[in-house]
């Protein structure tokens, strides 16, 4: 029995660490730990509540937007006001464009230029696959940056500028698109589905959307060999991705994208025997059994919990919390959103082989082509003439909870305001769900259970299979250590 | 010969990374292909990680590997107790402040990529929990991790790209001037920030000016009218080119309804009142513009508001133009 420790892995966001116990060349057990710490809740303290839209963007670069509409969210909550019909719609856009550009990126930059390894030098499929998605290299790279890029200039014209806009407000949106600006922001979505329809899934976004079962895929994969995503298909079947990283399907999503009362990719939790749940926020509670943060009396819930470090902590080694659903590990993201949507295709991966690498990358991808088309609707939508927001309220004394789907899962913001003053926020952000450390059960996080069983070889050295379940969960390092 | 970069993340939010990836016409790759540069690791588009990453580190270190330019993003970590144990780069065992230090003396060229780097920035906010400071400045003060004295290879202190986030463009000018040896003592102002942007104001080219020129002002977010005299705008003593060159095509944070929060500056994240709040004395907004006489900015600002066109005054307090300039003809008119 041998330990390993992995470090520091990039093309995540933010810095990141594992620890490995090796048996007959398998891992037996892992520890994830998050090695900065910035203190987000200690300098939100006695800040003006509505200061929290400037300093919470600004935990994360990737999801700024989330932060954004979390903040806002919260304080919305806490001042009882809502968003007018317009503002929701834009709101929805500018996160729906965060969303799927992180997507993009995830698949293009940080997960399939590790199947471009040398390791791989002698697989059938690696010299077409290094062509395309070599880092920095291969020939989807431009392309990839400026569809990207282009599809960006949404929040260019809704939200000033990404990352870190203070466009969403707890009343409205602070920018009210022209007629003309509507226009745009439809020819800017025609020039990503066509990026999308041409290279990643050749073929029209409302098919890749309708996919329905395993066996329609695996006919689909043969007809678009041509795209990306059968390049991802086709590697996934050769390395048996269904395979690695697979943990129970435990699911929460806090619902995505806001329509009235309900959420065009519902709320709720799923779970391997009862199927879908619904979801109750009381049910969340936060342990640091085994976090370097000053010991508190049992798991709390965030309005009630805090965040005081303790690097002497004896049994700690992360500074990230562990978040649980009624006491249970939950593993969020795009599969987890998908499948409580009951997306049929999601529910069938998930039914045959539980979560896992393959089913975490097509859940993004699929989000992607429901999304594009949702998107097109909501612009379409927009009246330029009616209001964007309502007046702004202030509070001298509330409390809120802020709710939200980043591309990387769930999000929530708790605050509590005194003299209109912020008395105490606490942030649980979605790779604090899926790489939270163990709980004072003893029972590991998401990731620390899916890199057990992965065979690396007793030297080590072909690790790669653990790079690819890390990078499945798109992990957001700089959120988690908020 | 090609421009080597190291690209290192501390405590920051990768925003400025992510910002760098909006670079267009052309894309980011073609922009540092065309320049030269070479990015010998960065964190979010290197395929090198783990021990590949740390045995570049070392190679560095050792004098083996020659580094042009050592961008790091997001502040420097010194808590808790001066330890740097809130950033241990993983699986080195040792804080990054210390890599920090090491790498910086064997690079030609230190860079600050984002205001945390630069001066703290909002990691430093509050009661700064993490004790983070800049590379060269600690806030206002100069020092930071390396000291005000101290002076990169090439013979120059820390460049600070200050910004929050970074614009595209000023991340990737600096670097294709550095690599083709365009930088000089006169490319730097007093915080030694790039002059290329911060020899302009953020007012420059505010689409919101003429609303400034007659004190029209909004009274809420999203209103259309000039931010400075009630919702804290601070683009008159800004220092960038955010309404000279669009961000994300389109857009800047003026565009986008809210006030500019001066974020180029150092000790821009505590503002000592709601960053949406103009402070005021007798009235008056005690943050005028710095080179110009006070009476004579309150005496012309009097007589402009005296003067202010009607349609100014209806639209700066409405999210849409209300009033538009001419005369419009109604449909069914003949």
């Amino acid at each position: 029995m041998t330990r390993k420790l992995y470090g520091p892995f990039n093309r995540v966001e933010g810095d990141l660490e594992v620890e490995v116990e090796l048996r007959d060349g398998q891992v037996s057990a892992a520890w994830v730990n998050s090695p900065l710490y910035r203190g987000f809740e200690q300098i939100l303290q006695g800040k003006p509540a509505e200061d929290a839209l400037v300093y919470t963007p600004r935990i994360c670069g990737i999801c700024s937007v989330s932060q954004s509409i979390a903040a806002a969210n919260a304080l919305a909550v806490a001042q009882g006001i809502e968003r007018p019909p317009n503002a929701e719609l834009v709101t929805n856009l500018i996160l729906a464009c965060e969303n799927l550009a992180d997507h993009l990126t995830h698949f293009y930059l940080f997960f399939m230029p590790d199947f471009c390894r040398q390791a791989y030098a002698s697989a059938p499929w690696h010299g077409a696959i290094a062509a395309r998605f070599k880092a920095q290299q291969g020939s989807a790279a431009v392309s990839m940056l400026r569809a990207r890029a282009e599809f960006m200039h949404i929040t260019g014209i809704l939200a000033g500028k990404w990352p870190h806009t203070m466009s969403v407000q707890p009343a409205g949106v602070t920018t009210a698109p022209t007629a003309a600006q509507k226009v745009e922001l439809l020819a800017i979505l025609g020039g990503f589905r066509q990026f999308l329809e041409t290279q990643l899934f050749d073929d029209a976004l409302e098919s890749v959307a309708e996919l329905a079962s395993i066996e329609v895929l695996a006919r689909w994969q043969v007809a678009h060999a041509s795209s990306d995503f059968a390049a991802f298909l086709q590697l996934a079947d050769a390395l048996e991705l269904h395979r690695l990283g697979r943990i129970p399907p435990r699911f929460l999503s806090y619902g995505a994208y806001g329509v009235g009362d309900d959420h065009l990719f519902a709320r709720g939790l799923f779970d391997p025997v009862q199927g879908v749940g619904s979801f109750d926020s009381s049910q969340i509670a936060e342990d640091i059994s085994h976090s370097w943060m000053l010991s508190q009396n049992g798991p709390k819930h965030p309005l009630l919990g805090t965040t005081s470090p303790d690097p002497e902590q004896q049994d700690g080694y992360s500074w990230c919390k562990a978040p649980r659903y009624d006491r249970q590990v939950m593993e969020v993201g795009a599969q987890a959103r998908q499948v409580i949507d009951a997306q049929p295709l999601m529910l069938d991966l998930a039914s045959a082989h539980d979560s896992n690498v393959k089913g975490r990358i097509v859940g993004r991808l699929l989000e992607i082509a429901r999304l594009v088309p949702q998107m097109e609707s909501w612009v379409r939508q927009i009246d330029p003439k009616a209001p964007f927001r309502h007046a702004a309220a202030e509070v001298d004394e509330a409390e809120g909870e802020g709710l939200v789907e980043a591309a990387r899962g769930s999000l929530g913001h708790w605050i509590r305001v005194r003299n209109g003053r912020i008395l105490n926020y606490q942030i649980i952000a979605p790779t604090t769900w899926n790489f939270s450390p163990r709980d004072g059960q003893g029972t590991p996080g998401a990731l620390e259970q899916a890199l057990v069983g992965t065979v690396v070889g007793n030297d080590g050295k072909t690790d790669v299979a653990i790079q690819h379940i890390v990078r499945s969960f798109d992990p957001c390092m700089v959120c988690t250590v908020h | 010969m090609s421009f080597t970069v190291l690209w290192l993340q501390s405590g920051g939010c990768g925003g400025c990374s992510m910002s760098l990836l909006n670079a267009e016409a052309p894309d980011l790759y073609t922009r540092l292909r065309s320049a030269g540069i070479e990015l010998l690791w960065h964190p979010s588009l290197s395929e090198a990680s783990l021990d590949e990453f740390v045995a570049l580190l070392e190679a560095i270190v050792a004098g083996e590997q020659a580094l042009d330019a050592l961008c790091l993003e997001g502040s420097v970590m010194r808590g808790p107790n001066g330890t740097g144990r809130f950033h241990m780069l993983a699986g080195t065992g040792k804080p990054m402040m210390w890599w920090l230090a090491k790498l910086a003396e064997k690079a030609r060229h230190t860079i600050a990529i984002g205001s945390c780097a630069a001066f703290g920035g909002i990691t430093a906010a509050g009661d700064n929990p993490g004790d983070a400071i800049g590379l060269q400045y600690e806030g206002k003060r100069p020092g930071g991790l390396l000291g005000d004295g101290w002076r990169s290879p090439a013979g120059y202190p820390v460049i600070n790209v200050a910004g929050c986030p970074t614009h595209p463009d000023w991340v990737t000018d600096l670097l294709a001037q550095l690599a083709l040896g365009d930088v000089d003592a006169d490319a730097l102002d007093e915080l030694s920030r790039p002059t290329t942007y911060t020899d302009h104001l953020v007012h420059h080219g505010c689409a919101r000016n003429e609303f400034y020129e007659y004190k029209a002002s909004a009274e809420q977010l999203g209103d259309k009218g000039c931010m400075m005299e009630h919702k804290g705008c601070l683009g008159t003593q800004a220092r960038a080119d955010c309404n000279i060159r669009p961000w994300n095509g389109a857009g800047s944070c003026l565009d986008g309804g809210y006030p500019c929060i001066n974020c180029t500056a150092p000790e821009f994240e505590s503002p000592r009142h709601r960053f949406t709040d103009t402070p005021k004395i007798a009235g008056i907004p005690v943050g005028l513009p710095t080179d110009m006489p006070k009476a004579w900015f309150v005496a012309l600002a009097s007589l402009s508001k005296a003067a202010t066109p009607q349609r100014l005054k209806d639209n700066a307090t409405a999210s849409i133009i209300v009033t538009p300039p001419g005369q419009r003809k109604k449909a069914g008119d003949t």
